[in-house]
């Protein structure tokens, strides 16, 4: 008999292991991969096949160098993850050295220079597109158009960087809309704008994020205020301006339904470490993000926002948890702020 | 009483929870059997919260079953009773349960097998036979004390502030801790005598409902409890199994929809729980007359093969019960006293059973595997998620980790109820309840370390209060001694006049004081005119009372001018010294010297007579005597003295500022809280303590410094101090005797200006002998 000394509990649950958690939102992007595969060819698949490996090594090396146990490190899968949340963010006809770089920029920069998992004050993955997207904004617009999936081949010789790209590429809704925006004629005439029920192709798109946002939901794996605090918001703030100007503005459906919305809204602002964490600051902090990827979809230079505006808002975490503590048990008010 | 059978009360869903495997069949299927007699009873004397017991009994002593082996000391602690008959074998540490894993004084008590009672009172006509205050009484010298939580003393708990009507009594049968299932077994085969007590406490507590929360696991117990209960009034309320649904301040919500303030008790809002165990406990003893004996202890695990409950005798070692459970000694990885979830782990099998313990867990490796290792929290929120006291887990860690104890009691560490909860669900493994214990300490500490600089405070505002009486009395004697050359008979004073004004004043001065409170709790915004009243009112007060004092001191009788007398007669001895001086001189010359003999005697008679003038002046000079030698030390022009002197000031004052600075934040804090709109005042008012204390603090370190330099130079400071502590120990001493001789004369008014003066002298001693003392260590010497 040995007899240990440990506080209570002396039981913790099952199953609940970070890396489970991690390996969890891995499976639930498989649908969005699917869907993203079928409509621009292999690019998406061969992003994961660079972006994963090239992850771990650049975790493991930097770990090395902090001296810390690699194994047991990697085996929270939150680098898999990033890598495969970045794989996913750029577009499928990436050379292998713009992924590389981004992985880069996430990983180490964005992660472990702020002291690893749980340190990080921005979503590695977003800071690693970000990177990207103002180092190089040709390669990280060049979007195929929908249902023109070059064969495998081809996209091996994008990732080797041999393939003349611009053959095949296309705008995409959010390029379009941004490009004719307030002129009703070039609205009405471009087939990308009118898919099913949103931006042709991109619609299925984030349906599929969507069905993957829902698999999370329900296995508890994320809470439901930053996804729909973020779709809430957008669509919110789309519908006024929408209903007053049409031809200048797009339907909150369509907002709702193209770029990275449902990408981002489950997979990528619900990062929990760069996130607000008390239940009113997570509606609070999804809400603003909705609001900005409108306004800077509708407003700035770029074509989309999930990145920009998730960045932000990690910015503002902190400030947002200061001023959202849940009212605890025996008082009267919830406390506001801290007084120092 | 409002028993609504069919008509089930609404529960009030409290926010998380955790559904943690039951485990509880392992150990419900059995009836509850007795424990064995140990060899050994072993005895902690502190088992309950609160000042631990002392021993009445000596090495050697035969007890019979029953009998008070210790006695309770002060208003929170409670007696030990042998729980068999025997010998006392040692009394002295022994391991027992604490998270300190340190020992403890116990009684040992070697059975003689017996088993033998002693003489037991019986109150079977508890209703009639006496008040509920003699029942009480009789709870307390029984040593019960509360037998599922931390061992508060039930007795207090059953003697409300009058102001605090008790509306529920609640009942906590809700056992929701995974395994334990002493409350269950009890339940269904004593439901009778737990009903007695209930009956008990609502004669007692006279509450309007008496509720008994049973979680839904337990139908067998309920539906036990609900057949003795019929006819009763008491109602038998079924909650969801979730747990910590057993922890007071969630069942108390769940039951009545109330919450317990933040570092409140119950009673503040109407109600009074007590666990089941401890419901038998008071019956057992008011109608057998039974003290606390032995409990009903849950063994269970899996490393047990006759796991069940046992009515096991408080003392029992718990090897003993795990031999009588059938332990597989080399199968249990983890022994753990309580639940799995906040039970403590316990490193000795001889640690006793006490009158809290309610399991003993004996698992297996498998069972309890070791810890995972520690990973990063990300932050998930799962813990937040789970919270009974919707805390934000997350963050207590971040703070309690870096030691932010100010975030991490903003973020209401206290309000932590240790349940585990978060540590259960947490996916990254992070021992979270570990780092909220430890940072509580911390708080703990903190704030002791805070009251003890008020305590310095006070001292120091008292001995600022006896200066200003000083001076105030200084003044009065000076503006009598102009009077009384004036006139050469000073004019009675009329003692009962000037002592009413006094009275009146400080009356006045007090009023204002509270006035000043209210007003700075409340917010309110006038407090610079109430502060400047008080002051006003406090000066006029003390100079009321330095006027009874100074006539106090030269009561009724004609005022002399002792100062001039004493004055007169230091004149005349000099003369006189100075005249055998020179007779001397002469002398060794060989000069005539009748001459000056005669001038020298002359003027020896011209002292004595002053000298006897100035005795005859009376008690007056004695009390100014002392007075003046200790009014001397701080005159001293010795630098390093002036400096300790205003180091010592200095010192208050950092600390009077940074309890203001303290006070004040959490006044800004509570307007914040409360949303009232003098913010930006009582923020301008912190940053001005802040900048107070801050100054204070910078100029006491530097005098500090410096005066760390120069001792290390001369060492010669310690000189001044101890003969400053000699003086006024003596001054104090003297004061004392001066005040027991006034008692003998049953002079009432000179007692009591004599009793405040020693007061003062005394505490000035205690001043002295602390600086003393701060410089002895300050130079590493003992003191000599
Ligand atoms: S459950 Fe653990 S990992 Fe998740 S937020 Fe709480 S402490 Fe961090
Ligand atoms: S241990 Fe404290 S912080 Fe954790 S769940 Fe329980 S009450 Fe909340």
């Amino acid at each position: 008999m040995s007899l240990i000394t440990v506080t209570s509990p002396h039981t913790t649950g099952q199953r609940n292991h970070t890396g489970a958690f991690m390996r969890q939102v891995i499976y639930a992007t498989i649908p969005g991969v699917a869907v993203l595969t079928w409509l621009f060819g292999w690019g998406t698949l061969f992003n994961l096949i660079i972006a994963v490996p090239a992850a771990l090594i650049a975790e493991a090396a930097v770990l090395k160098a902090r001296g810390r146990d690699v194994r047991f490190a990697l085996s929270d899968w939150s680098a898999v993850l990033t890598a495969v949340l970045l794989a996913i963010a750029i577009p499928p006809t990436s050379p292998w050295w713009l992924i590389v770089i981004g992985i880069v920029a996430a990983i180490v920069v964005a992660k472990q220079l702020y002291g690893g998992l749980g340190m990080n004050p921005f979503n590695p993955a977003m800071v690693g597109y970000v990177v990207l997207l103002i180092s190089f904004p040709l390669e990280m617009t060049r979007w195929i158009a929908p249902h023109e999936a070059p064969s495998w081949f081809d996209s091996f010789r994008m990732v080797l960087a041999s393939a003349n790209v611009d053959a095949i590429t296309g705008a995409t809704p959010l390029d379009s809309l941004r490009t004719w925006a307030g002129n009703a004629e070039q609205l009405a005439s471009q087939p990308i704008l009118h898919g099913s029920f949103a931006g042709a192709g991109w619609e299925w798109v984030n349906l599929a994020f969507l069905l993957g946002g829902i698999y999370l939901l329900a296995r508890k794996i994320i809470s439901w205020h930053i996804p729909v605090g973020m779709l809430a918001g957008m669509a919110l703030i789309a519908l006024p301006f929408w209903l007053a100007d049409d031809v200048r503005y797009a339907s909150p459906l369509f907002h709702l339904f193209s770029g990275a919305a449902m990408f981002g809204a489950f997979f990528i602002a619900t990062d929990p470490v760069s996130a607000a964490t008390s239940r009113y600051g997570r509606l609070i902090y999804g809400a603003l993000i909705g609001v900005l990827v409108w306004v800077i979809r509708s407003n700035g230079g770029y074509p989309d926002a999930v990145a920009f505006a998730v960045l932000l808002m990690n910015m503002a975490a902190p400030t947002i948890d200061y001023y959202t503590q849940p009212r605890s048990y025996g008082h009267r008010k919830a406390k506001r702020g801290a007084s120092r | 009483m409002n028993a609504s059978i069919g008509k089930p009360r609404p529960l009030f869903d409290f926010h998380g929870g955790i559904h943690p495997p039951q485990n509880k069949e392992l150990s419900n299927q059995r009836p509850i059997r007795q424990a064995p007699l140990p060899e050994q009873l072993i005895l902690p004397l502190n088992m309950h919260l609160g000042a631990p017991a002392k021993a009445i009994v000596q090495v050697g002593d035969t007890v019979l079953k029953g009998e008070k082996i210790a006695e309770a000391q002060g208003a929170v602690s409670l007696p030990v009773h042998a729980p068999t008959s025997g010998k006392i074998v040692a009394i002295g540490p022994r391991p027992i349960q604490h998270p300190s894993g340190l020992d403890a004084p116990c009684i040992v008590l070697e059975p003689d097998g017996k088993d033998l009672w002693c003489e037991l009172h019986p109150l079977p006509d508890w209703q009639t036979c006496c008040p509920p205050s003699a029942l009480v009484a009789r709870l307390r010298e029984a040593g019960i004390a509360g037998m599922g939580g931390a061992g508060f003393p039930a007795a207090i708990k059953l003697s409300p502030k009058p102001e605090h009507k008790i509306d529920q009594l609640i009942i906590n049968a809700v056992e929701c801790e995974p395994y334990i299932t002493a409350d269950d077994v009890l339940m269904r085969e004593r439901a009778e005598q737990i009903i007695g007590g209930i009956e008990i406490l609502r004669h007692i507590l006279k509450p309007k409902e008496a509720i008994v929360g049973i979680e839904d696991n337990k139908p067998e117990a309920i539906e036990a409890m609900r057949r003795a209960a019929t006819g009763t009034g008491i109602e038998i309320a079924v909650v969801p199994t979730k747990y910590p649904s057993g922890g007071e301040k969630q069942l108390i919500y769940m039951l009545t929809g109330k919450e317990v303030p933040s570092g409140g008790i119950p009673a503040q809002i109407g109600v009074v729980c007590h666990n089941t165990g401890t419901t038998l406990a008071i019956y057992r003893a008011i109608v057998y007359g039974e003290p606390l004996v032995s409990r009903i202890t849950t063994l269970t695990g899996k490393a047990l093969a006759e796991a069940g409950n046992f009515e096991v005798l408080i003392g029992t070692p718990v090897a003993s019960l795990l031999k009588a459970a059938g332990a597989d000694m080399d199968k249990i990885g983890r022994l753990v006293m309580g639940g799995p979830m906040m039970g403590f782990t316990l490193h000795s099998t001889a640690i006793p059973v006490v009158k809290t313990s309610n399991c003993i867990l004996a698992a297996t490796e498998q069972e309890l595997p070791a810890p995972a290792t520690e990973q990063p929290c990300i932050r998930c929120g799962s813990c937040a998620d789970v919270c009974p006291a919707d805390l934000l887990p997350q963050q207590l860690y971040w703070y309690a980790k870096n030691q932010d104890l100010e975030r991490a009691q903003q973020y209401n560490l206290m309000d932590c109820i240790e349940c585990g909860a978060c540590a259960y669900v947490c996916p990254s493994h992070i021992p979270l309840v570990q780092y909220y214990r430890f940072a509580k300490g911390e708080v703990r500490n903190a704030l002791q370390e805070q009251q003890k600089a008020d305590r310095a405070r006070v001292r120091f505002e008292a001995r600022q209060q006896r200066l200003a009486d000083e001076q105030a009395e200084k003044e009065a004697r000076r503006k009598a001694r102009l009077q009384g050359s004036k006139a050469s008979a000073a004019p009675g004073v009329d003692m009962a006049a000037l002592k009413a004004a006094s009275l009146q004043a400080s009356a006045a001065y007090k009023a204002a004081v509270k006035a000043l409170k209210a007003a700075e709790v409340d917010g309110r915004d006038q407090l610079a005119a109430l502060t400047s009243e008080v002051e006003q009112l406090k000066a006029k007060a003390d100079a009321a009372k330095a006027a009874v004092r100074d006539a106090g001191n030269a009561p009724a009788a004609p005022v002399v001018d002792v100062a001039a007398l004493k004055a007169a007669s230091l004149a005349a001895s000099a003369e006189y010294k100075a005249a055998v001086k020179a007779m001397k001189a002469a002398e060794a010359a060989g000069e005539d010297v009748s001459a000056l003999r005669s001038a020298a005697d002359a003027l020896k008679a011209k002292a004595d007579a002053a000298k006897a003038a100035v005795r005859d002046a009376g008690p007056a000079i004695q009390t100014a005597a002392p007075s003046s030698a200790s009014a001397a030390v701080p005159e001293k022009s010795d630098d390093t003295a002036q400096r300790a002197q205003k180091m010592k000031a200095l010192k208050t004052a950092y600390n009077v500022s940074h309890k203001q600075f303290k006070e004040a934040s959490a006044a800004l804090e509570r307007a914040e809280r409360d949303g009232s709109d003098n913010l930006d005042e009582l923020r301008k008012q912190v940053e001005r303590f802040k900048l107070k204390s801050d100054k204070a603090k910078e100029a006491l370190n530097l005098l500090v410094d410096q005066a760390k330099a120069d001792i290390r130079a001369s060492g010669s400071d310690l000189k001044s101090l101890k003969i400053e502590a000699a003086q006024t120990e003596a001054a104090a001493r003297q004061k004392a005797r001066e005040l027991d001789a006034a008692k003998i004369n049953g002079d009432d008014q000179r007692i009591n200006v004599l009793t405040r003066e020693l007061e003062a002298l005394k505490r000035e001693a205690e001043v002295a002998a602390g600086a003393l003392k701060a410089a002895i260590d300050e130079q590493g010497l003992a003191d000599s």
